[in-house]
């Protein structure tokens, strides 16, 4: 299916000079050389366009960008530092605020690194409801994204659309944890807690509304010419270029790369769900713009099967060595206490060794590298930042641009600067 | 068999892990992505390990995957910390290490030859308290509160831009006096010459 048979009608209707009745194209006529001249501009780090505190550094030949130069650090806050002082399970809300867009999936991906540390199996519920906190994250920040990008381009309404779906998540997130962006979700071996009697429900409720809200975006921008004309053909990246830059998720498979690590790499039971993995062609904005908007569409599927395959049972392990016994036990059972004790006190030691687990959170592969020496607390905890790779591409994707499309190109990356500073 | 392999080990993920010699980092690295039944052609990640134990080496850790074999390889590299702390550069091999190395760098203070911009990424071009992620590096920094506050009010508009991008605004003359002034004076280098770059 290619929704790419736009190129021929990129004009917009107009009179020329005679008052005849046109049709104007939607490209820019070649600049003129202004004699060698450039132009230093810089961007951010406070501006509304760059998403976050991301500054810019550009040179300008007339319009056109010849250098584009990004700076980033401004939001960093030290996070790996920080977790070589914390037990595993103090490091859980880090996650929370690198990826700030996409909570829940941070909180997983770090639990499924420390359990692989620690040789841990969890329970068939919790694989399940942590497939279904992976996919609520990816459709919020995919929609996080959606509005963004339309008003960086101009369109204000999709904003609003997929704002309102959003929020439907959050709702769903409080209900669940309490928290509507710092969600802590997960602890080493489980959760912190179970969902919800109403939970199911509304879920299922919002799977069933959703796709409506994502056909009207849909019709709204996929075949608009304002939006194609802003989009098509900017900012593009070959396959090859793609893989060389070491581009992941969303950003890599609109270049037509068939690798999602869903598929590829298979965690939590994803090989047993039935999803499309969404592959664009050009690897430009418009491509990830398809790409996201599907997956949308695929997580929303992926949701309703997790939700049908819901298994009873506990969501923690039963060692009480590594999860928290009850308030109820802890303050009248002797033993209860004392594990409480040791693991409040001492938290909970990983083996010597190290293990890398990646995960496809919605801005790309989030990987988390956890190097443990015994202690309780991990010797190096590395986070392989998917949006600060990403972006690294942006210098190269922006040159020979115009200004502007250089904004959509920095829309089209999906930054988080939570993430990309750390 | 892979070339330049010192020892290989297993994680506890089940990847295989290969200790390569710095000396022959890119030669194996090389290989690694050239060799068709290799086809490692993408670099996850970079970053480096230091250990609380003293005795142990640092430790440069390359992350790589082949798309089409669906197979991941670790590979490091051992760095003594009384040592020269630097490595070749895989910028050459895959240019997504380009960031990944800069960080590298910033954090644990580890050279990369040639690679083509190696500054500091996430902490500012002139930070002078150290590389955060080492082991000696203090959790609250080397500087008081206080002082750094005053660095951070004491800096001028032009200690935002490196020298290269200063040049560029240079050669068209748009920069103020007193930042020329300053600049004049040779603090922080000279203004390289525009279009020297290639």
């Amino acid at each position: 299916m290619s929704k790419r048979t736009l190129e021929l009608e990129l004009a917009t209707p107009g009179v020329d000079a005679q008052g005849h009745a046109t049709r104007v194209p939607l490209t820019a006529p070649v600049e003129p050389d202004l004699g060698g001249e450039h132009l230093l501009v810089n961007i951010g780090p406070q501006h509304p366009a760059t998403h976050g505190v991301l500054r810019l550094v550009v040179e300008l030949d007339g319009e056109t960008v010849l250098r584009c130069i990004p700076h980033v650090g401004y939001l960093h806050s030290g996070f790996e530092k920080l977790g070589e002082y914390r037990h595993y399970n103090q490091i859980i809300p880090l996650t929370d605020r690198t990826d700030y867009l996409s909570p829940m999936s941070n909180n997983v991906g770090f639990a499924l690194a420390a359990e692989k540390l620690m040789g841990i199996e969890i329970t068939p519920r919790c694989t399940v409801l942590r497939v279904i906190a992976c996919e609520m994250s990816r459709i919020i920040s995919h929609m996080v994204w959606l509005g963004t990008t339309s008003i960086d381009l101009g369109a204000f309404t999709p904003f609003l659309w997929a704002f309102q779906q959003r929020e439907r998540i959050y709702d769903l997130q409080e209900m669940w944890t309490g928290a509507r962006l710092t969600t802590s979700l997960t602890r080493v071996g489980g959760l912190m807690a179970d969902i919800p009697d109403a939970f199911v429900g509304k879920l299922r409720e919002f799977t069933q509304t959703f796709p409506k809200t994502l056909d009207e975006i849909d019709r709204v921008l996929t075949r608009n010419a304002v939006w194609a004309g802003r989009t098509q053909g900017v900012g593009a990246l070959t396959a090859a270029e793609a893989i060389n830059y070491s581009l992941s998720g969303p950003m890599l498979r609109a270049s037509g790369v068939p690798y999602d690590l869903r598929k590829d790499k298979p965690y939590l039971g994803y090989e047993t769900y039935d999803f499309d993995v969404i592959v664009g062609e050009h690897g430009d904005v418009y491509d990830r713009y398809l790409v996201r908007l599907e997956e949308c569409y695929q997580s929303n599927k992926i949701l309703q099967q997790a939700l049908d395959r819901l298994p009873d049972g506990p969501i923690n392990v039963d060692d009480p060595k590594v999860i928290l016994p009850s308030k109820t036990r802890a303050m009248s059972d002797m033993e209860a206490m004392i594990f409480h004790f040791k693991q409040v006190m001492e938290g909970v030691k990983a083996p010597v060794g190290e293990a890398y687990v990646g995960i496809e959170n919605p801005k790309g592969e989030l990987g988390n590298y956890l190097v443990s020496d015994g202690t309780a607390k991990p010797v190096r905890w590395r986070i392989r930042p998917p949006s600060f790779i990403n972006l690294s591409a942006l210098p190269k994707m922006a040159e020979g641009h115009l200004l502007s499309d250089l904004i959509a190109i920095n829309a089209s990356v999906d930054i988080v600067m939570g993430e990309v500073d750390r | 068999m892979i070339p330049g392999v010192l020892r290989e080990a297993k994680a506890r993920d089940g990847e295989h892990i290969v200790y390569v010699a710095r000396e022959r980092l890119l030669e194996t690295m090389r290989w690694l992505k050239e060799t068709p039944d290799q086809a490692f052609d993408y670099l996850v990640d970079v970053t480096a390990v230091e250990y609380r134990d003293r005795e142990r080496p640092l430790e440069v850790v390359y992350f790589l995957r082949s798309l089409s074999r669906k197979v991941d390889i670790r590979v490091k590299v051992e760095l003594d910390a009384a040592d020269e702390l630097a490595v070749d550069s895989v910028w050459s091999l895959w240019h997504g290490a380009d960031w990944l190395e800069r960080e590298v760098f910033d954090m644990f203070g580890i050279t990369f030859t040639g690679h083509p911009d190696l500054r500091r990424i996430l902490m500012w071009e002139t930070y002078a308290e150290g590389n955060p992620l080492r082991k000696s590096f203090p959790l609250r920094g080397r500087f008081s509160r206080a002082e750094q506050v005053r660095q951070a009010l004491n800096a001028n508009p032009e200690a935002h831009y490196s020298l290269e991008e200063l040049s560029i605004a240079d050669a068209g003359g748009d920069l103020p006096e007193d930042m020329r002034e300053r600049l004049k004076r040779g603090e922080r280098g000279t203004i390289p010459e525009p279009g020297s770059r290639e």
